[in-house]
């Protein structure tokens, strides 16, 4: 039998290795449509979808926005500033709001963790996940597992390290959820402060050299720091953290193997990353970027109850889900 | 002419007597006249007596709850001083002490009083205002101890916030010592707390939340059970949370320090697994911790390292909760459940039996912050609590009289409640059916 999704995509943890998979199956024939001259099929003409963000994100929200435009949904983007205390209406209000309006899904981003969840328990629409504090960004853990995939031709067994701040990363709980169900090995390597307490709780080996990181991976996600961080007290400084824990042409060519470099991006050139490991032959940042789009195709297909076995007719124009 | 009550044929059990036994308690005006097998039969003829019949149920001196939050003044929509000691009264307590962290801080001689004058006007449970420490709760200038306790005020505390200079944390408990009041002690290291929704752990790690460790506690309890053992001055430590707190309390009374604990229903009966789904209604300050915390604050009640257990009502608005977890209040509502909470997670699985629930939640708050209640001796003010030990039911918040809905409980099966609550020889509650 083939999985379902659910109503709503809130996170990896929750799903099964089999529902991954069907994701990162249905994202394939979805590839190709960006690649095509006119970028466009009919699968979700109709159907109305709202951009709900909280933060400020680039990236994600042109991401998605693509995903919905080439599926054919109608769009509306809501960039909400400021933190939800400061601002007047709460998140409930914004719920019902939306579910008045009878939108069939929203993407949402917020800087509260557990934020899609609250809107997904509220409201009938599907809710994804498009990142909520600092517990999950479930499309971009699917894109950084699609994008292993395709260059592995598996997940069972290959070894990832995500190296920096994961005690804040929405992206490395996404990664360490969706690997170790897909059969990955998975390390987590960072100073100590930027590492929850209860990590290896949570299945993973912790590396506190970046060293012995580099010597066991097959491949390295690498976190962007974010430098607030700094006067949090976490770290002593962008020089120092460089030094110990930046990825550097230097220190990979060490390990004699060639390792795959992913980065969730924006990235910080010259602190968590050196430009000639951003830019390098083993670097597959802006293919990850290619594939969120595919991704995210294959998320919104499959919540609007699209079947997994119509993908490939779905892309080639026909109306049906 | 005066008024009498008989409460006929329950089991009595009041520890500060060592008694337990099937008799009838007799009450006259507001004090208690007799107890006894024959009580009965020998007052059955008195002129407008009030029989209440209690077969089958726990007679016991009235529960004190040290520790609660009325909101009066400054969040009268959340709950009222009436409102809270109405709520009070259907939990089976006779008397709660009210906190100081309302708007304005009850920090001076009036704003006691204030709570004092709406106390009596609620005319149910006793309210004992609990003066600030510091004046505002601003952690900065002591307030004015011994105008306040002139007033009616009982303790002090700045709970809701720690008394982050250990300075004026030994100012006060040398201060107090004049007075013979207990400062009661919210314990938090400011630093590490900072931003904390939820313990720190395995599950805050996997929902994203910044937690609180067990430390932010610990490093407390054992800085103000030092600073009692350096002025001779009573630390009363609210809301124990952890295995660790409860071992540095040992070590302190083990030293006869003056020290004294107090712990809360939820944290003697919910973990951190609560919080999944981000449900803040388990939200609250000092977290719920982890199974093994549950497990040595259980025996700590059992073996007195605990002396009282106090239920932290802490009313909110339903809005106020219905947010994002991070920027959701702490705190809930616990006056209407802490005795059936007690009696499902300590008595029925034979942890404590009865006559100790009554002592951690009669005699020995009685006792810690020298209440007149405690003791159905003859004599005694007649505060007294009819409950069933064995009935279940299940909590409904939209029942409570307490305006707060805010409970983790919602839905579960309870066992054990109030049947009926006499203050000074009044029955301010009564159970209906």
């Amino acid at each position: 039998m083939i999985p379902s999704l659910g109503k709503d995509l809130l996170g990896l943890e929750r799903l099964s290795g089999d529902q991954i998979k069907l994701i990162l199956d249905t994202a394939e024939p979805f590839k190709e449509i960006s690649e095509r001259a006119i970028k466009k099929v009919p699968t979700l003409r109709g159907a109305t979808i709202v951009n709900l963000f909280f933060e400020a994100s680039t990236r994600t929200r042109v991401s998605f926005e693509f995903a919905e435009k080439r599926l054919s949904a109608d769009t509306v983007n809501v960039a909400a500033s400021g933190s939800s205390v400061s601002k007047g209406e709460t998140l409930v209000d914004t719920a019902r709001n939306l579910e008045a309006m009878r939108i069939d899904m929203v993407v949402i981003r917020h800087g509260a963790s557990g934020a899609a969840q609250f809107l997904a328990d509220r409201i009938e629409s599907n809710v994804i996940n498009a990142g909520d504090g600092t517990h999950e960004h479930p499309t971009q853990g699917l894109l950084d597992l699609l994008t292993l995939r395709d260059h592995f031709g598996r997940l069972d067994g290959i070894k990832v390290c995500i190296v920096g701040d994961v005690m804040h990363s929405r992206v490395a709980r996404s990664n360490i959820w969706g690997l170790t169900k897909m059969g990955a090995d998975v390390g987590v390597c960072g100073p100590r402060s930027l590492l929850p307490n209860a990590i290896d709780e949570m299945g993973v080996k912790v590396f506190n050299r970046v060293e012995e990181a580099i010597e066991w991976a097959d491949a390295l996600n690498i976190l962007r720091l974010q430098f607030e961080r700094m006067t949090a007290g976490y770290i002593p400084s962008q020089r120092e953290y460089n030094r110990v824990f930046g990825i550097s042409r230097e220190r990979l060519d060490r390990a004699k193997r060639d390792i795959l470099i992913l980065h969730p991006g924006p990235m910080n050139r010259g602190v968590e990353i050196d430009s000639d490991v951003a830019d390098g032959p083993f670097s597959v940042i802006l293919e990850q970027v290619t594939n969120g789009v595919a991704v995210r195709m294959a998320v919104l297909y499959l919540l609007s109850g699209g079947k997994p076995e119509l993908a490939e007719s779905a892309k080639r124009g026909g109306g049906e889900r | 002419m005066s008024r009498s009550i008989l409460l006929r044929g329950g089991r009595v059990i009041d520890p500060s007597q060592s008694l337990d036994e099937t008799a009838d308690v007799l009450i006259v005006d507001d004090t208690v006249e007799a107890i006894g097998a024959r009580v009965a039969s020998e007052t059955s003829n008195r002129d407008g007596l009030e029989i209440i019949d209690c077969t089958g149920l726990i007679v016991s001196p009235g529960f004190v709850d040290v520790h609660c939050h009325l909101r009066e003044p400054g969040r009268e929509e959340v709950e009222t001083i009436a409102t809270g000691a109405r709520a009070a009264a259907a939990g089976g307590f006779t008397s709660v002490c009210a906190m100081p962290n309302t708007d304005p801080v009850t920090d001076n001689q009036a704003a006691v009083g204030f709570i004092i004058r709406q106390g009596t006007i609620a005319n149910a449970a006793r309210v004992y205002p609990v003066g600030a420490i510091s004046l505002g709760q601003r952690g900065e200038a002591l307030a004015e101890f011994g105008e306040m306790v002139a007033a009616g005020a009982v303790a002090v505390s700045d709970d809701g916030r720690p008394v982050a200079s250990a300075h004026l944390m030994r100012t006060a408990l040398e201060y107090a010592r004049t007075f013979g009041i207990p400062v009661a002690d919210h314990c938090e290291e400011p630093t590490l707390a900072n931003g904390g929704a939820m313990n720190e752990g395995i599950v805050s790690a996997r929902l994203g939340l910044k937690g609180i460790p067990a430390e932010a506690e610990e490093i407390m309890a054992i800085r103000d059970i030092l600073l009692a053992r350096r002025t001779g001055g009573h630390i009363h430590l609210c809301h124990m949370s952890t295995r660790g707190s409860v071992e540095l309390i040992r070590w302190g009374k083990d030293r006869g320090i003056n020290v004294t604990a107090e712990v809360c229903p939820h944290h003697i009966s919910l973990t951190e697994d609560a919080v999944e789904d981000y449900d803040t209604n388990a939200k609250m300050n000092p977290p719920l911790r982890t199974a093994d915390d549950v497990a040595a604050l259980q025996q700590a009640v059992r073996d007195g390292t605990i002396d009282v257990i106090a239920t932290d009502h802490a009313p909110h608005h339903y809005d106020e909760k219905e947010r994002e977890f991070a920027d959701a209040p702490n705190g809930i509502v616990g006056l209407e459940t802490a005795l059936a909470v007690n009696i499902t997670w300590l008595v029925a699985p034979g942890i404590i039996d009865l006559p100790l629930l009554i002592e951690r939640m009669s005699c020995a708050p009685s006792r810690v912050y020298k209440l007149s209640g405690g003791t159905l001796r003859r004599g005694a003010p007649a505060d007294v609590t009819v409950f069933d030990p064995e009935t279940t039911w299940v909590v409904e918040p939209s029942r409570f009289k307490s305006k707060g809905r805010n409970t983790p409980y919602a839905g579960h099966t309870l066992q054990g409640r109030a049947r009926f609550t006499l203050v000074g020889g009044r029955v301010v509650y009564r159970a209906d059916e």
